[in-house]
Order: C-alpha cells, then sequence, then structure tokens
C-alpha cells in the first residue's frame, strides 16, 4: 500500500540578512499507515522544521525550497490555502513541546477543544462540548468538567500535555506529528504521555511521527526511526535493525551516546558540535565530526542506498566498507 | 543594510550637532544676542538663511547658541541620573533586603509622578536656573536607571564570576562596583541614549512654558515660544526652525539609542 | 477565588504611594529655597513682616509638624489659595478640569482609535507599507515635541488652509456654552441638542485634540505592533495554524484577544504622556484646563496652584494606575492567582 505521508527531496530554507540557512537539505522521508515513526536528531537538526513544513506553516523569512510532500497521494504544497487548511488539524495534527505555551492563556482549555469539533466536524455547541468531555475522559483527565472550564495555567505540565493531545486527537486525524511532547515533564508523566499517544495512535489508526532527541524513547516506541543531522536525513530503518547495527557514523555514534543500565560502558556524548547551516557547502554536513570521513563526502552529498530491507544509509564511507567486505 | 546607513546618518547627525554647539562662536555668522533694528522679521533668505526675530536677531546664530544649552542641559541630566541611578540600583540588586524596599519605595513614589510634570513642580519650586532643570530632569530620569541596574544586578551576582569575585576575598564595594557594574553597562548604554532624547523634549518643552532657562539666553523651546505669538500673522520661520533643530536632535538619539539596543541585544531586534 | 483578594491588595498597595507622592509634594512646597512666607508676604515686607507671615503660615513649627497639617489640609481639599485669582485653588481646579478632561478624552479617543488598528495591521502585514508607516510614525512621531506639532498645526490648518478656528478656547466668540451637565462643552451639546455649542465645541477641539493625540499615538502603535507581533510568533498561534483555524479566527480572535490585555496597561503610560502634553497643548491652544492655570500661575510666581497642580495629577495618575491593574486582574485570568 501506499505510504501516507511521501516526502520527497524537501529542502526548507531561511533567508537571513547573512545568507541563506539550509534548514532541511533535500530530505526523503515516507510514513506509512499505521506506524509510529521517529524522527530523531540534535537540537537545530531540521526535525521541527520538516514538522512545520508538512503543515505547509513555513513562514518567511523561511520557505520551502524544492520537493514535494505527498499527504494520501495528494500533494500537498499545490493545494490551494483554503483547502491545506482544511486538512491541518483535520486529517494532520500536531502535539507540540512545552504544552503550557501552546495553549491559549486565556480560553478555557474545554473551549479550544470544542471550536475544533464546531470548525471540522461542524458539530453544534452541545454536541462539542459533550465529546469535548469525552476527549478529556479519554487522555486521562479526571474531572474533565472541572477541567474544561480551567485556563492552561492552573493545570499541571502534564495535564497541559493531555489536553493537547486531546486537541490534536480531537477530529481523529490520520497522521500525528508529536514534537518532543515529552520536553520538561517528569520521567513517569513523560512515560504516561508517550503510552498514551501509541495506545490512542492504535485505537485510532493514526500514523504518528514522534520528534525527538531521544533515541531511548525511540526505542521503546518506534516502528522505524530516521535520523536526522543538520538538516540532512542520514539513515533510515527499523528500529531493530537500527539499533543492532546502526550504519550511518551519526547514527553509531548517537546510540553510544544513549546511557545504558545493562553494560558498564559509559555514555559518550557525539564529537564535535552541529556545523552552521549559513551557506552550508555541498557534500555531507557531518564530514567535519565524522571520523571515517573520505575525500568525496566534502564534494558530493552521499545518496541514500539500501543497506538491508528497510534500512537505508547515505554514508560513503559505510558504502565502501560494505563492498570492500561483501558479506557471505 | 539600508538600516545601518540609517544609523550611521543618525550617528552623523550627532556629531554634526555636537560639533556645531561646541564651535557656535566661530560659525555663528551673527552675535546671537544682538538687536538689529533695521532687520526685524526678515524671512529667510541670503543674509540671514533662517531668517530673523522681531529684534532682528539671527536665527541661525540662536539656533547653534541653543544647542549648546539644550545639549548641555540633556547632557549633564543624564550623567547625573545614570550615576545615582547606577549607584542605588547597584546597592539595591546586591544588598537586597531594606536597602532594597527602601530604594524601591523611593523609586515608585519618583515614578507615581507623571515625569514632565514632577519636572515642572521641582524647577517650579527651586527656581528657574538652568541648574535646577537639570536637577529636575535627572531626578524624573532616576528609575529608569535605577531598576535597569537593579534587574541586571539581580541577574548578574548569580553569576560565575561574581562567585568567583567573592571567594578571592574582594570587599564588597569593590565586587560591585568593580566586577558586576561593568556588565550591566550594554543596556544602561541603549537607556542613556534614548533618555538624551527625551531629555532635550522636556528641557524644551519646560522653557516652553516659560521655566528653565531663561531669554536672553537662546533656547529651542522657548524660542519656539516666541515664535508662536507671529504664527498668527504668518512669520513662520521664527516658531518652526527651533522645533525642527529639536526633532532632528532627539531623532538622531532616538534613532542610534535603536540600533545600539539592536546590536547589544539581538533578541530586541525588529520587535519595537 | 481570590479576585476579591486581589482588589484589596492593590488597593492598600497604593496607600504607601500616595502617601510618598504627598511627601514630594509637601517638600517641593515648603522645603525648598523658595520661601512661601516670603512671596505671600510680597517683595515690599520687611523682616518682622516676614517672621510674622512664617509663623501664621506654621513655618516655625518642626517639619513634622508642617506635613501633619499640609497632609490634613490636602485630605480635606485644602491645596491653599491662589495669589492670582484669590480664590481656594481646589474652586479654581473645579471649574478648569471638565476642559483639561474634554481635552484629554478626546486625545484618548484619538490616538486608540488610530493606534491599535495601525499597531495591529503592521504587526500581521509585517514589512507592508503599513509597517512602514507605523515605523515612521514611531520614530518621528515621538521625536517631534508636542508644543511644536501643535503649532504647526495652527499655522497649516489655521493660518494657511483656514480650516481651523484660532486657538482660543473652547468655543468661538459669541457661541454660548451649553447648560452644564457633565461641564464638556461637545457632550453636553449633544446631550441639550444644542447644535451651534455642537459644532463649534467640536471644531474648536480638532486641532487641540488632534496634536494631543498625535503625540501619543506613537508609543501606542509601536507596543500595539510589538505584542502582536510577539503573540503571532507564539507557541498557541502556531498550534491554531496546525489546527486548521481559518486566519481570522487566528489573527483577530486568538492573537488580538491576547494582544488587547497589556493594551490595557498602555492606558495608564498614555494618561501620563497626555498629562504631560496637555500643558503644552493648553498653552499652545490656550484651553481654559488646569495645565494653563497652573503654567499662567508660574509666570505670577504663585505657588499653590502649581503645587496643587503637581499633587492633583500624581493622585489621579496614581488612581488610573490602580484602576488599569484592577482591570488587568478581571481581564487576564492569570494575574489574579498569582
Amino acid at each position: 500500500m501506499r505510504p501516507l505521508l511521501e516526502v520527497e527531496n524537501l529542502s526548507v530554507a531561511f533567508d537571513t540578512d547573512e545568507g541563506t540557512v539550509g534548514a532541511v537539505d533535500a530530505i526523503d522521508l515516507d510514513v506509512r499507515r499505521g506506524e509510529i515513526l521517529g524522527l530523531v536528531g540534535e537540537s537545530g537538526s531540521g526535525k521541527s522544521v520538516t514538522a512545520l513544513a508538512v503543515f505547509r506553516l513555513i513562514r518567511p523569512p523561511g520557505r520551502i525550497a524544492g520537493g514535494s510532500i505527498r499527504f494520501d497521494g495528494r500533494d500537498l504544497l499545490a493545494l490551494p490555502e483554503e483547502e491545506m487548511r482544511r486538512i491541518r488539524g483535520a486529517q494532520i495534527a500536531m502535539v507540540f513541546q512545552s504544552p503550557r505555551t501552546a495553549l491559549n492563556p486565556v480560553l478555557p482549555v474545554g473551549r479550544q477543544i470544542a471550536r475544533l469539533y464546531r470548525l471540522h466536524q461542524g458539530c453544534s455547541a452541545a454536541e462539542a462540548r459533550r465529546r469535548t468531555l469525552e476527549m478529556l475522559g479519554l487522555v486521562g483527565i479526571p474531572e474533565p468538567e472541572r477541567r474544561a472550564r480551567d485556563y492552561a495555567h492552573q493545570l499541571s505540565g502534564g495535564m497541559c500535555q493531555r489536553v493537547m493531545i486531546a486537541m490534536a486527537l480531537a477530529t481523529s486525524p490520520r497522521l500525528l506529528l508529536a514534537d518532543e511532547p515529552t520536553t520538561g515533564l517528569d520521567v513517569s508523566i513523560a512515560a504516561q504521555i508517550l503510552d498514551l499517544l501509541r495506545d490512542l495512535g492504535r485505537r485510532t489508526g493514526a500514523s504518528i511521527v514522534l520528534i525527538t532527541h531521544d533515541l531511548g524513547v525511540v526505542a521503546g516506541l518506534c516502528d522505524r526511526v530516521a535520523v536526522m543531522h543538520a538538516g540532512q536525513l542520514v539513515e533510515c530503518a527499523d528500529v531493530r535493525s537500527l539499533f543492532r547495527e546502526p550504519a550511518h557514523p551519526y547514527t553509531r555514534a548517537l546510540v553510544r551516546s544513549i546511557p545504558r543500565v545493562d553494560r558498564e560502558v559509559t555514555m559518550e556524548p557525539v564529537p564535535g558540535v552541529v556545523p552552521s547551516l549559513l551557506d552550508a557547502p555541498p557534500g555531507c554536513r557531518y564530514a567535519d565530526r565524522c571520523p571515517d570521513v573520505l575525500d568525496v563526502c566534502r564534494t558530493v552529498k552521499p545518496a541514500r542506498s539500501a543497506r538491508a530491507r528497510d534500512h537505508e544509509v547515505a554514508c560513503y564511507a559505510t558504502e565502501a566498507a560494505r563492498v570492500a567486505a561483501p558479506r557471505g | 543594510m539600508r538600516r545601518n546607513t540609517l544609523s550611521l546618518l543618525a550617528l552623523g547627525a550627532i556629531l554634526t550637532i555636537i560639533g556645531l554647539a561646541l564651535a557656535a562662536p566661530l560659525v555663528a555668522p551673527y552675535d546671537p544676542d544682538a538687536p538689529q533694528a533695521e532687520e526685524t522679521l526678515q524671512a529667510p533668505g541670503w543674509r540671514h538663511w533662517l531668517g530673523t526675530d522681531i529684534y532682528g536677531r539671527d536665527q541661525l546664530s540662536r539656533i547653534v547658541w541653543a544647542a549648546r544649552v539644550d545639549l548641555l542641559v540633556a547632557l549633564a541630566a543624564t550623567a547625573m541620573a545614570l550615576t545615582t541611578g547606577c549607584v542605588l540600583g547597584a546597592l539595591a540588586g546586591y544588598r537586597g533586603g531594606l536597602v532594597d524596599q527602601v530604594v524601591m519605595r523611593l523609586v515608585d513614589t519618583i515614578m507615581a509622578f507623571p515625569a514632565f510634570i514632577l519636572a515642572m513642580g521641582i524647577t517650579a519650586a527651586a527656581g528657574n536656573a538652568t541648574a535646577n532643570v537639570v536637577v529636575a530632569i535627572a531626578i524624573t530620569h532616576v528609575p529608569i536607571y535605577t531598576r535597569l541596574i537593579r534587574s541586571e544586578m539581580l541577574r548578574v551576582r548569580e553569576m560565575e564570576y561574581a562567585e568567583a569575585a567573592r571567594t578571592v576575598g574582594n570587599r564588597q564595594r569593590r565586587i560591585i562596583f568593580f566586577h558586576l557594574l561593568p556588565n550591566c553597562f550594554p543596556p544602561v548604554i541603549v537607556q542613556a541614549t534614548l533618555a538624551m532624547g527625551f531629555a532635550i523634549l522636556t528641557v524644551a518643552a519646560l522653557s516652553f512654558i516659560g521655566l528653565g532657562i531663561q531669554p536672553p539666553q537662546s533656547e529651542w523651546g522657548a524660542m519656539a515660544a516666541e515664535g508662536a505669538s507671529y504664527i498668527v500673522s504668518g512669520e513662520w520661520w521664527i516658531f518652526l526652525f527651533p522645533g525642527l533643530a529639536i526633532m532632528v536632535t532627539v531623532l538622531a538619539f532616538n534613532l542610534v539609542g535603536d540600533s545600539l539596543r539592536d546590536l547589544l541585544d539581538p533578541r530586541m531586534r525588529g520587535v519595537a | 477565588m481570590g479576585l476579591g483578594r486581589y482588589v484589596a491588595t492593590r488597593v492598600l498597595l497604593v496607600l504607601p504611594t500616595l502617601f510618598g507622592v504627598t511627601l514630594i509634594t509637601f517638600a517641593l512646597t515648603y522645603l525648598l529655597p523658595g520661601n512661601p512666607a516670603l512671596v505671600k508676604a510680597g517683595p515690599l515686607a520687611t523682616p518682622e513682616h516676614i517672621r510674622e507671615m512664617e509663623r501664621q503660615m506654621g513655618l516655625d513649627r518642626p517639619v513634622p509638624v508642617q506635613y501633619w497639617r499640609y497632609l490634613s489640609g490636602v485630605l480635606r481639599g485644602d491645596f491653599g489659595e491662589s495669589a492670582t485669582t484669590g480664590r481656594p485653588v481646589l474652586q479654581d481646579f473645579l471649574q478648569r478640569v471638565p476642559a483639561t478632561l474634554e481635552l484629554t478624552l478626546a486625545s484618548m479617543l484619538i490616538a486608540i482609535a488610530v493606534g491599535i488598528p495601525l499597531g495591529v495591521v503592521a504587526a500581521v502585514r509585517r514589512d507592508g507599507p503599513v509597517d512602514h508607516a507605523s515605523r515612521l510614525l514611531g520614530v518621528g512621531g515621538v521625536a517631534m515635541p508636542t508644543f511644536w506639532t501643535g503649532l504647526l498645526a495652527v499655522y497649516l490648518f489655521f493660518y494657511h488652509l483656514g480650516v481651523a478656528p484660532p486657538p482660543l478656547g473652547r468655543l468661538s466668540p459669541g457661541v454660548m456654552a451649553p447648560t452644564a451637565l457633565t461641564g464638556l462643552y461637545a457632550v453636553d451639546a449633544l446631550l441639550t441638542g444644542n447644535a451651534r455649542a455642537l459644532g463649534s465645541a467640536l471644531h474648536q477641539l480638532m486641532l487641540p485634540s488632534l496634536t494631543l493625540g498625535f503625540s501619543v499615538m506613537a508609543p501606542v502603535t509601536r507596543m500595539v505592533r510589538a505584542t502582536m507581533l510577539e503573540i503571532l510568533e507564539s507557541d498557541y498561534i502556531k498550534a491554531a495554524w496546525a489546527a486548521g483555524l481559518p486566519r481570522r479566527t487566528i489573527v483577530y480572535g486568538d492573537a488580538l484577544r491576547n494582544c488587547l490585555i497589556p493594551v490595557i496597561t498602555l492606558v495608564g503610560v498614555v494618561f501620563g504622556f497626555l498629562m504631560a502634553g496637555n500643558v503644552v497643548v493648553e498653552i499652545v491652544f490656550a484651553w481654559p484646563g488646569i495645565g494653563n492655570y497652573a503654567v499662567t500661575s508660574l509666570l505670577t510666581k504663585d505657588a499653590a496652584p502649581i503645587q496643587g497642580f503637581v499633587l492633583f495629577v500624581a493622585v489621579v495618575y496614581v488612581l488610573i494606575n490602580l484602576t488599569v491593574d484592577l482591570v488587568y486582574g478581571v481581564v487576564d485570568p492569570r494575574i489574579r492567582l498569582r
């Protein structure tokens, strides 16, 4: 079956006084139906920008510089704005990081959810209210009647995130983008939120893209993982092979940086810093941090090649090593 | 790029005005106070670029001389307010407790008055003298710096270098004035630049209503006040040019202040 | 929850400020070198006469006693006596307050009616023509001395174009004041159906209120624009876009609603500017308000009206800011609960 979301060759650029920042550099990414895809990378790697691009919400000075985004076969970038607006929230929804600031401070939270029912499903006021309360209950908010009248500042961070999820799921979207949904939450609350996301995803059959910098979260939740570095997609694989055989040097470094309880290996942070994306040179942007760097890495961006089923990587060094020592 | 050009232009304007004010005796074509009975109320022309007033005094010369007064008063008031505000703010922020309470109540009380009205009251009570205008404006500006420095101080004192300075056994006064205060300066410089413009407006408005700088001393606001009577008879140059001088000067200070803020505090860029 | 307590706390917090305000005006009146007894006794007074005057006025008593007499006087509405009019300052004030109020309200209305939409549109259409205009106003408008704007307006609209009346007070000569109800001529004339007075009052009010309104328009626009820009970049507005809400709802519902709350605080700031501007505008247009009264007293070295004016304005300013705080607390659910 055709993937629900097909991102092809997508580039997002920000024009600044100093030059052009290539925040997302020609990435390809598919989200399959019903799966949970982890989109991983350090901050500044272009994960959130990619998500905003899917919503077509990149605002000046940013712009989508090229590529296509297909949702259920429709080219989102070609849709008229009004049609795109009808897709936002209704078919593709987003859970933001820092839920407290993502809720309107002067509207009671219940009303913020209810108006989506009215907008996207044409419910009457009473019906919208009924469904809102139901939804608040579904995401595990006690006393929904009372909480619906509360303002964001009256709720705890975890509660706010539950409200955000209720908002995102209110109109049963087919794709849910969750951008660092557990930032700033306690570990136990974070775990509850993630469980909630997974359960609701299963129940509704929605695909979920979980954007995070934390590979540990990915391991427990996702079906597949895509790794981004400095605006480039370096590796994409099912979660098991990614952790068992990380192929890209960056992924390997990331995996090594996960704190492990089972091994006595101290975690090593990924060496080097995320390179500046301002008028970035061609080639692989990991080159300056990479231990296996080749000359070609700095001049031509490596294409993605299949390494195994459901495992693609964009790296000359890995490719060279594989060709030099074929398996079997 | 275009913004930078504008800021440089503004900076150039300030330097030019200061230069003209300093060189007033050399550049002013006429004696600013000498009446010329045969040249009264001349419209701008070759002999008098900006015209003459009812006594035949050359407007251009008067405006150039007046720049000295306006700039000096504004500068003195700003310097005085800045020093006082820095000391008060630094003490309040660093010491906290009772000192902080007393200083902040004082500041709140000053801020309970609209600035111009308080300056007016002080000048009226203290008497018409240039020094009193300076003090009056300074007092109304003290709260700006006090609050600014206090909040910067609260922020800065927790930072590592304060800790480092304490552990090597520096005396408190030394820590405040040599280690912490300099780190608060960038926002203060921005404020001071913007406050210069505001101070000039205040001086001018005070003399416009007849307070502060007294004739025959040339002052922009007072000159505009003199010109007010001649509007109905169509002698527009008497009120127009002094006001224009104020506007250009204030505008220049504001533009430079704005770009300094952008320079020193990139977060504010384009917001205000 | 907590609204009553919030109000009570705010009101209580104003008392020390008011106390401080009277301390300062007391200091201005009695402690500064300009000896009030000297002024009151007149230039020809003998030293004995002056000392007698000082004793009469209580100036030989300890400072706290003097302050107490001053404060209790003020509380009874005794702001002293004007040497020029020979009447109690309060009486002179009350007679002139409506003129000032009319001018202030009209100016505020103009500033807000133009400033808020301008700021909003400038932020929404950032870098568009309206935005550039608003920025020009923001930089240029605040640099223009208010008295000069007024003089320019008189020159342009009265002398040159002849569309404005001469800058001489609230009504054209020969027009009778409307029956006093509120003291605001335009309002009174409207209420009593006095078309002639209404036309004249509005005509006279035009230039002064435009001048004063213009002087505070820049700060209003600037703050609305900045607030709106910040809100449009905020997470919840991004979330609203991502939820597919229509642009109108987002900009004029969610964003504007959040923007107008901090704008309420602007009323206090604007009022401060207006009080300052009032003084010079009333002079330029011979507007018979309290600012004009205070300045006229300056020329005759009549201290009581000036100091009374300063105190009066400060008290009104404090009370307005208090009201603004209270309204803010009622409107913004976040404030009350702190």
